[in-house]
């Protein structure tokens, strides 16, 4: 079953051309990834499939539902987790309350209940904890640092925590920008192996963007490759590697 | 983390107060604002009230600059909404002050949104500008519009009445002015404890992020708004009714730069921040005026400088402050705290 589809999107800034007619689909409960060179428009998928790109054309669905026309927060309250390239944690914030923030689409704390922390509020916020702790916290082994400001931590562990947060959400899909990016070699085994878990143990979609290919071939069902904005290959990590085009436009230059 | 206290669940672990010392300062420090009315003369009461009215104030400034980051150059104006709407309602409908208290607060929350809602399109000083542009508006209305405001003069307003108590003097508006500021501190101390608390954090830092985890901006924007300018609003029914008369003079531009100055002073997005700037910039005028007047008796030549020399000290105070500690009063509590925390198990 298809959980996110994307169809005949087009993506261009005044002149430049950024994306043309990408279409892909994908499945629930697989790990889908996109590569390509540096500014093939990998980032720019994402930010169409969240809604801080209109693209010019096309259509995106999620879960059976058109959401082309819908706002960054309601997506992100339909089901869609996103971690970024340069790290977007609140920084002024401690890690514990980054990782809620995941959840506050689906609290339903109002402005009067925060104001006065009577029953429902104080009930849910409880539960809350718990839930991160459970769900979260324990999962990526971030207990220790759950009460430091994020400003504090290493890079490798803000991506953690960036990822903790996007697992708060309870994502449908998982959009991950390049999650092992300046990461060395133990924090970026640990990474895969959390991505792998997530889709293993909890069943989750992951759609990921990453530059290390050893981690997209180890992990990945399916992979797309993007050059200059078009889509050049679809197909299971083996294929790619001896597609001729991908050969040509992105492990062929790397290796230059 | 204090030594040797193992929290035993998470319900603890978010609680306000976690341990036994902090419940117990906590209770020492009620006791004293108990005590403190019976002990203090009229002049340290009517210090106290005016203090408590900037804390109501500040507290609300906060809210909406210091932790959800939209600049606010009109704060006095809602404290003047909040004001002249209990001296209109005091004087022409005879309402009772407990209710003259939400209707202000809600009165000066109805203006609050409508001034925020550039916020949909404008950010930074844009906004800053849009706030401003409302200070002037409403400095303008309460000067002019003089069948409703009384223009230049404004309204005088009889004692307020509680349970048929008449609240005559500084020390029996003591007991009105502090159990209001310990909601207040309460309701905003609450609102960071939950999901509306962390949104408007999170606008401030990332705004994109924000949107990312399902938070609607300009709703929650708004939801600053309307927060901040209710606080203000009260803060304006104490005022008029310490003061027993609002006028437009109460409310100018500078006042505005007041409250920012008392946020930025105590601590950005920091309730108990709020408190400490409130109570500096209001208690240290003062001091230092209690000081220059031990000079009275000198040449009056000499006076004539001593006189501008006050607010110089006041402002280099604050610059002083700032750059030794730029994260405000709080701050340096909180070091403080964390000294004695260890005490006497110093490391
Ligand atoms: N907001 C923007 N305004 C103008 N041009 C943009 C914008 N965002 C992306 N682009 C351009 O679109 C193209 C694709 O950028 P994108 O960030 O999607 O690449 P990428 O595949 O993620 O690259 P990288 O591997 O370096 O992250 C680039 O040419 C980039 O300069
Ligand atoms: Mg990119």
């Amino acid at each position: 079953m298809n959980i996110l589809s994307v169809e005949n999107l087009s993506l261009s800034f005044g002149g430049l051309a950024a994306l043309t007619d990408i279409t892909f689909q994908v499945r629930a409960g697989e790990i889908f990834s996109i590569i390509g060179p540096n500014g093939a428009g990998k980032t720019s998928i994402l930010n169409c499939i969240g809604g801080f790109y209109k693209p010019q054309q096309g259509r995106i669905t999620l879960d059976g539902k058109d959401v082309t026309k819908t706002s960054p927060d309601r997506r992100a309250a339909m089901g869609l987790a996103r971690t970024f390239q340069n790290i977007a944690l609140f920084r002024g914030m401690t890690v514990l309350d980054n990782i809620k923030l995941g959840a506050h689409a689906r609290l339903k704390t109002s402005l009067l209940q925060a104001l006065l922390y009577w029953g429902p509020a104080h009930a849910e916020e409880m539960a809350l904890r718990e839930d991160v702790e459970k769900d979260v916290i324990d999962f990526l082994e971030i207990e220790p640092i759950r009460k430091l400001p994020v400003g504090a931590l290493a890079y490798g562990l803000q991506k953690r925590v960036e990822l903790a947060r996007a697992l708060a959400m309870r994502p449908k899909v998982l959009l991950m920008d390049e999650p092992v990016a300046g990461m060395n070699a133990e924090e970026t085994e640990d990474m895969a192996r959390f991505v792998l878990d997530i889709k293993e143990e909890r069943g989750g979609t992951i759609v990921l963007i990453e530059h290390d290919m050893d981690v997209i071939m180890d992990i990945s069902d399916r992979v797309m490759v993007l050059n200059f904005g078009h889509k050049i290959a679809e197909g299971t990590p083996e294929e790619i590697q001896h597609h001729p085009e991908v050969i040509k436009a992105y492990l062929g230059e790397k290796k230059n | 983390m204090r030594v040797g206290d193992f929290k035993e669940s998470y319900a603890a672990d978010e609680a306000v107060f976690r341990t036994s010392t902090a419940r117990f300062w906590l209770g020492v420090f009620l006791v004293a604002l108990a005590v403190f009315p019976f002990v203090a003369g009229d002049y340290l009461l009517y210090m106290a009230n005016l203090t408590g009215v900037a804390i109501v104030a500040a507290v609300g400034l906060n809210i909406l600059t210091g932790a959800a980051g939209q600049i606010s150059l009109g704060h006095a104006a809602f404290v003047g909404i909040g004001a002249y709407t209990s001296a209109i309602l005091v004087t022409r409908l005879g309402l009772p002050f407990l209710l003259c208290l939400p209707l202000s607060g809600l009165a000066a929350a109805f203006f609050g949104v409508i001034v925020g809602a550039p916020s949909m399109r404008m950010k930074g000083l844009y906004l800053c500008i849009a706030t401003l542009a409302a200070q002037v508006i409403f400095e303008f209305i309460f000067v002019h519009w003089v069948p409703v405001t009384g223009g230049i003069r404004g309204i005088n307003v009889p004692a307020a009445t509680v349970f048929g108590l008449q609240l005559d003097t500084e020390f029996k508006f003591y007991f009105v002015t502090i159990p209001i500021v310990i909601l207040v501190v309460t309701a905003a101390r609450n609102l960071f404890r939950t999901r509306v608390g962390r949104a408007f954090i999170a606008i401030r830092d990332r705004d994109i992020s924000a949107e990312l985890m399902g938070i609607n901006l300009f709703q929650y924007k708004l939801y600053a708004f309307a927060t901040s300018s209710f606080f203000a609003g009260v803060a304006g029914c104490l005022n008029v009714f310490l003061l027993k008369v609002v006028t437009p003079e109460h409310f100018p531009l500078h006042e505005s730069v007041r409250y920012l100055a008392m946020i930025i002073v105590g601590g950005l997005g920091s309730v108990l921040g709020s408190i400490f700037g409130a109570i500096f910039m209001t208690m240290v005028p003062e001091a230092l005026q209690s000081l220059l007047n031990l000079f009275q008796g000198l040449d009056p030549a000499v006076m004539e400088y001593l006189f501008p020399l006050q607010t110089v000290i006041f402002g280099l105070l604050i610059v002083v402050f700032l750059v030794f500690e730029p994260q405000g009063l709080a701050e340096i509590w909180r070091r403080v705290k964390d000294y004695f925390r260890l005490w006497p198990f110093e490391h």
